[in-house]
């Protein structure tokens, strides 16, 4: 079932790709019913994911890789891949992921939507890599076998490094290397540690496996674990993307096509904070021990710089790069913060700035496609002839800057006030950045809506402009309506959520616990790690976790690591 | 009729939305027809429900969710309106006198091109400031709070051709942006340790587990106090407010005079209990309220604008009201508050029609004489500069009194700041009126190209705002119950300073600016006074102090790192591989002698190798 959603994108792309040639006013018609299908295969899941059984309250203690596991799921799909090392073809859903495909497919419409008339060469090939693009992504956030995982990682770069290296605009060539080199080495890095952790599963249970569920809070305290707990770091905040990694994306969004800009900045951001979320953390608990304050200072170091950068910004689209990195600081700062309160918000702020972060990339888009130049300073005094676009470019700017009511708010608001419980002098630095957000957010609609009209440039004539069309008008009132949407009634989503993050949190903080007494025990006795028990071979710790109950975890030396504990 | 309560934000609301997505191609009749009607409807619904609400028994309030915005783990605020005395009178405050601002605003605009995007900001705005007053929690109340701010943005960059009302309009929000983001911390530490955003909860709460004077009562009151501090444009991020009257006169009127920046008084009152938790904030509140409330004085004394005279006198008086707060005269700060607003659109609204009768000049001394001229609007003007001196029987003499008497009681020094800043009070409103409409012709005004009826529209608002300022201070205000008692009454020798005090501040007007400026001529051509002048002209300062300690570190430090020195490192990766590359291809020389040598060595080398082992 699942994997029939990622065979449907990839097949309707090489469609595209085939009727392109002849046709190209058929194959945008097949992206957009593509897309529209899955959107409304997706969308029944949604009440499904409401009325789940599983929520916050009703914790059992086998909690994620327990043996009733599948019920956790809304859709989960098991086929045997590669049999001999483990790897098989694992697909689920829960209320995190169906959330972030159904974002992938609305941006993945609205990114068609964008390149309608933008896109006039090699038609069917841009639909056919934007379709493949969308369908890593999908994969990504669906597949939980870490090798299917990493194979979904790789095909959503290389497509989206032909949309920006083909269909780009003048510094293309140069955007899309520099993109490749930073996602490709740094998921690299991701394929070494993941190799590690099946390997280290094989020393330990003598058969190789890359399923989520078996090497689940395999990462040890060690620091053979902190240097795997890295390769995924790494891969995962390159794509966020994080200071000082974040360098790839100014020019990446810059030059890629409107469409490119979208996926890029609404979805493919998305996935280095999933992975987070749904990877890093739950494979290593106890690197929010010693790792978060350092990755939440990331985040905060992010959050501001890339708010000054923006704000000295005179190309449009790399101001607006700017701001989607100093957002995604946020989440950084959310996942590490790593409580409910702080990972609603991240998740929120991952939805929302994929819609408001898309909607101001598609607006620097047709600013381009109209006047031809992407520079603020050539703007000026947009609002009296093109009234609808700078009407909505305010909406976004708003959205951006976090105006109560809208769904940006909400996120960074759940990220702050999360963050705040855990560590308050990273919570009050990040807090600046409201401030930053705003001096940045007002500077776009100063230089290009407000002001007089800019007489320097005489092929500029403001009486000509075109305000946007129906076409555009309807992907921009989706993304109006959702961020509206989110803004006053969120909580179907954060009941969506809910779940999924009750039960990684339950895990973690189980395996954290567990971990760290391990560890503990083992700076006690002095004996070398690999004579523990390795923690799958511990009885299951009853929930929730007690003094009482670290005594059946450790039975005979616990006194001993309960005095130690921090 | 309390169940119609979540219809007084709403109906300026849809009536927003309305004019937003018809994008100004309504007529204008409509568009006042919508932006107008929806608020005179909502003001009619408040008063009723202001009429239901005294029949219910004495001290019950009414409170209306109207569904639940967010709800994760402890974190519940709902879209909850909360009717009690104190928000009662704001609500009936911000409807009515918004009323009778929109009405004169339908005429003031008629002119202008963009009339259908005014009216939408205005609605929207209305619409915020009652989300404000009306929340029952403090996130919504944020949400009201932001919403107004955005709002004060658009409407003051209103005539966005001009980037100096662009700059005053992002000057206005960044800085009130400083003290919301003060707030919102506020508002984290309140959570943390309180574990909820509800007002009355987290009040209750805070009075339970917090004892007198505690470290976290002060810290959340502080900086509670410091998101008021940027809304009200109290000292130290009262700078914007001046700047702010790039924006058309009846948004002056508004929002900078009337409503929104009174929002920060009403935090501090709907919040008092945190600070009467925590006295030396509170303590705080009154020093700012009479610092502020002399600086703006003094400032107003030099202005030559007439929007900015009303400007720095309304900065003045809500550190009056600050004072009140401040030293616990609740009830009388939120009555000044209320006259405040009657008097202070009056004045507003006059100084508007003076405007537009000289086809847009504001420096006074470009006027004169108009008291012949404009006789309505004179009255209009005189009645309210009464009432902003403080004379006897006028509203604002109800409602300063006792905050002097209290402020008496409590620190005298402050009481006399007070008394001084009642004097300058006096002494700039009546230069503004001797100015004006005193001596000689200057400009002659012209009459207005408008149909009767719209003038009427503005006149009827005129008439009824000036009633209100003669008899506002007749009004009793059901706060009883909302904010603690007092019944200050100083002294009778303090009272009559209190009252002879802005006498002599008129006499003194009069003698310098009308009778005798030669006076005046003497004064000013004294050695300093000009430095002085200068410096009260310029607010004190305080924008090059800002600028030189904040904006161009900032601008310095934005423009240093410009070209992302992070990119510098990944292209130093490319610098060092090149490098390599470039010393790797001097080996590939093509000469083969060259070639053959190397492979000589390498075998010698490796040969070398395996015989040391």
């Amino acid at each position: 079932m699942l994997s029939a959603l990622i065979l449907l994108l990839l097949i309707s792309g090489a469609l595209a790709w085939y009727t392109g040639q002849k046709n190209p006013q058929l194959c945008r018609w097949i992206a957009t019913g593509s897309l529209g299908m899955l959107l409304l295969i997706t969308l029944p899941f949604l009440p499904e994911a409401l009325s789940s059984p599983i929520q916050s309250n009703t914790l059992n203690p086998g909690i994620l890789n327990g043996p009733d596991h599948r019920m956790n799921w809304l859709a989960f799909q098991q086929i045997d891949w590669i049999p001999r090392f483990g790897i098989s073809f694992l697909l689920a859903l829960d209320g995190l992921s169906l959330l972030l495909v159904i974002l992938t497919l609305v941006l993945g419409l609205v990114a068609v939507a964008a390149s309608w008339n933008e896109i006039t060469e090699r038609v069917g090939f841009f639909y056919f890599n934007l379709l493949w693009s969308l369908a890593g992504v999908l994969g990504v956030f669906m597949a939980l076998d870490l090798f299917l995982f990493f194979f979904f990682w790789e095909i959503m770069l290389v497509p989206m490094y032909f949309l920006i290296g083909i269909w780009g605009h003048e510094n293309r060539r140069y955007a899309a290397i520099k993109f490749f080199i930073f996602t490709q080495a740094s998921s690299l890095l991701m394929l070494i540690s993941i190799l590690a952790l099946a390997f280290q599963h094989q020393q330990q249970m003598g058969v190789y496996s890359f399923n989520y569920f078996d090497l689940l809070g395999s990462g040890d305290h060690s620091l053979y674990g902190f240097w795997l707990m890295l390769g995924f770091f790494i891969a995962f905040v390159v794509k966020l993307p994080a200071f000082p990694l974040h360098t790839w994306l100014p020019d990446a969004h810059t030059q890629a096509p409107t469409g490119g800009s979208i996926i890029l900045a609404g979805v493919l951001l998305k996935t280095g904070a999933y992975g987070l979320i749904r990877f890093l953390i739950p494979l290593f608990p106890g690197s929010l021990d010693y790792f978060a304050p350092y990755a939440m200072a990331i985040g905060v170091i992010g959050i501001l710089y890339a708010a000054i950068l923006a704000f000295t910004q005179t190309d449009l689209k790399r101001l607006i790069a700017y701001t989607s990195i100093s957002h995604m600081g946020f989440v950084l700062l959310g996942v590490y913060a790593w409580n409910t309160l702080a990972l609603q918000g991240a998740a929120m702020q991952m939805l929302t700035h994929g819609l408001s972060a898309a909607a101001l990339f598609m607006i620097a888009g047709s600013i381009q496609h109209r006047i031809h130049t992407r520079d603020l300073d050539k703007m000026g005094g947009f609002w009296s002839s093109v009234p609808k676009i700078g009407c909505i470019t305010l909406f976004f700017a708003m959205a951006s800057l976090g105006m109560p009511g809208l769904g940006n708010f909400v996120g960074e608001f759940l990220v702050l006030i999360g963050s705040f419980q855990v560590n308050i002098p990273m919570t009050l630095i990040a807090t600046l950045g409201l401030v930053a957000a705003a001096v940045y957010s007002l500077i776009i609609i100063q230089k290009a809506f407000h002001g007089p009209p800019n007489t320097d440039d005489i092929t500029l004539d403001l009486n000509n402009l075109k305000d946007f069309d129906r076409r555009e008008m309807a992907a921009m009132g989706v993304m109006i309506v959702g961020l509206i949407w989110m803004g006053l009634y969120p909580q179907p989503l954060l009941d969506t959520l809910s779940p999924v993050f009750s039960q990684l949190e339950a895990f973690v903080s189980l395996s954290a616990t567990v971990d760290k007494a391990h560890w503990a025990l083992h700076s006690i006795s002095q004996q070398s790690p690999n004579e523990l028990l390795p923690l799958e071979q511990l009885p299951p710790a009853p929930f929730p976790l007690q003094e009482a109950s670290l005594h059946q975890v450790l039975p005979d030396r616990g006194q001993a690591v309960i005095g130690r504990l921090p | 009729m309390l169940k119609l309560l979540w219809l007084i934000p709403a109906l300026p609301l849809f009536s927003s939305i309305i004019l937003i997505l018809t994008q100004g191609k309504l007529s204008k009749n409509r568009v006042a027809f919508f932006g107008v009607g929806s608020v005179g409807l909502s003001a009619l619904i408040t008063i009723s429900c202001a009429i239901s609400f005294s029949l219910a028994p004495e001290g019950s309030v009414y409170s209306q969710t109207l569904w639940q915005w967010i709800d994760v783990v402890g974190l519940q605020p709902a879209v909850t309106l909360y009717l009690d005395g104190l928000s009662l009178v704001m609500a009936l405050v911000v409807t009515c006198i918004g009323f009778l601002i929109h009405l004169y605003a339908s005429g003031y605009m008629y002119p202008d091109k963009d009339y259908s995007r005014f009216f939408a900001c205005m609605n929207l705005f209305l619409a915020s400031m009652l989300i404000l007053v009306l929340a029952d929690n403090l996130l919504l109340l944020y949400m009201g709070w932001e919403g107004v701010g955005l709002c004060s943005y658009l409407l003051i960059g209103f005539w966005y051709q001009d980037p100096a009302n662009g700059q005053a309009a992002r000057k206005a929000f960044i800085i009130t942006r400083v003290g919301d983001t003060a707030m919102a911390i506020g508002l984290f530490l309140i959570f943390r340790e309180l574990g909820t955003l509800n007002i009355q909860e987290a009040m209750n709460e805070a009075s339970r587990q917090w004892p007198l004077g505690s470290i976290y009562a002060s810290l959340a009151a502080l900086l509670l106090l410091a998101g008021a501090v940027g809304k009200s444009a109290q000292l130290p991020l009262q700078s914007w407010l001046p700047d702010a009257m790039a924006g058309p006169t009846p948004v002056s009127a508004l929002i900078h005079a009337a409503t929104m920046v009174t929002a920060g008084v009403y935090l501090i009152a709907r919040t008092h209990e945190l600070f009467l938790l925590a006295p030396d904030i509170q303590m705080l509140v009154a020093i700012v309220g009479t610092l502020t409330l002399l600086l703006a004085g003094f400032s107003a004394l030099t202005q030559t604008d007439i929007k900015r005279i009303l400007a720095y006198s309304t900065i003045s008086q809500i550190g009056y009201m600050f004072l009140a707060l401040g030293v616990g005269a609740w009830s009388a700060g939120i009555f000044h508050l209320v006259t405040h607003a009657f008097f202070k659109a009056l004045l507003f609204l006059s100084a508007g029609s003076v405007i537009l009768a000289l086809h847009h000049k504001q420096d006074i001394h470009e006027m004169g004489g108009l008291y012949k001229r404009l006789p309505f609007i004179f009255c209009g003007f005189l009645i309210g500069s009464a009432c902003l001196a403080a004379l006897p029987f006028t509203s604002g003499f109800f409602s300063k009194e006792p905050i002097l008497a209290q402020a008496w009681h409590q620190a005298p020094l402050l009481w006399l700041g007070g008394l001084v800043g009642a004097f300058l009070t006096a002494l700039y409103s009546f230069r503004l009126i001797f100015i004006v409409f005193f001596g000689p012709v200057r400009t002659e005004p012209q009459p207005l190209h408008m149909p009767d009826r719209i003038k009427m529209r503005m006149s009827v608002s005129l008439l009824t705002l000036t009633a209100l300022a003669l008899f506002g201070g007749l009004f009793s205000l059901p706060l009883e119950r909302v904010l603690p008692e007092s019944d200050p009454h100083a002294p009778a020798g303090i009272e009559t300073l209190n009252i002879l005090l802005p006498l002599f501040g008129i006499y003194l007007a009069y003698h310098l600016f009308h009778r005798d400026p030669d006076r005046l001529q003497q004064l000013k051509s004294r050695p300093g006074s000009e430095k002085i002048r200068l410096f009260w002209l310029d607010g004190w300062g305080f924008d090059g102090l800002y600028d030189r300690l904040l904006r161009f570190p900032f601008l310095r430090l934005a423009h240093s790192l410009r070209n992302d020195f992070a990119d510098a490192l990944s292209h130093s990766t490319e610098k060092v591989s090149s490098y390599f590359h470039g010393l790797l291809s001097e080996t590939q020389t093509g000469q083969v002698r060259w070639y053959a040598s190397i492979m000589v060595a390498g075998i010698l080398v490796l040969m070398g190798i395996g015989v040391l082992n």
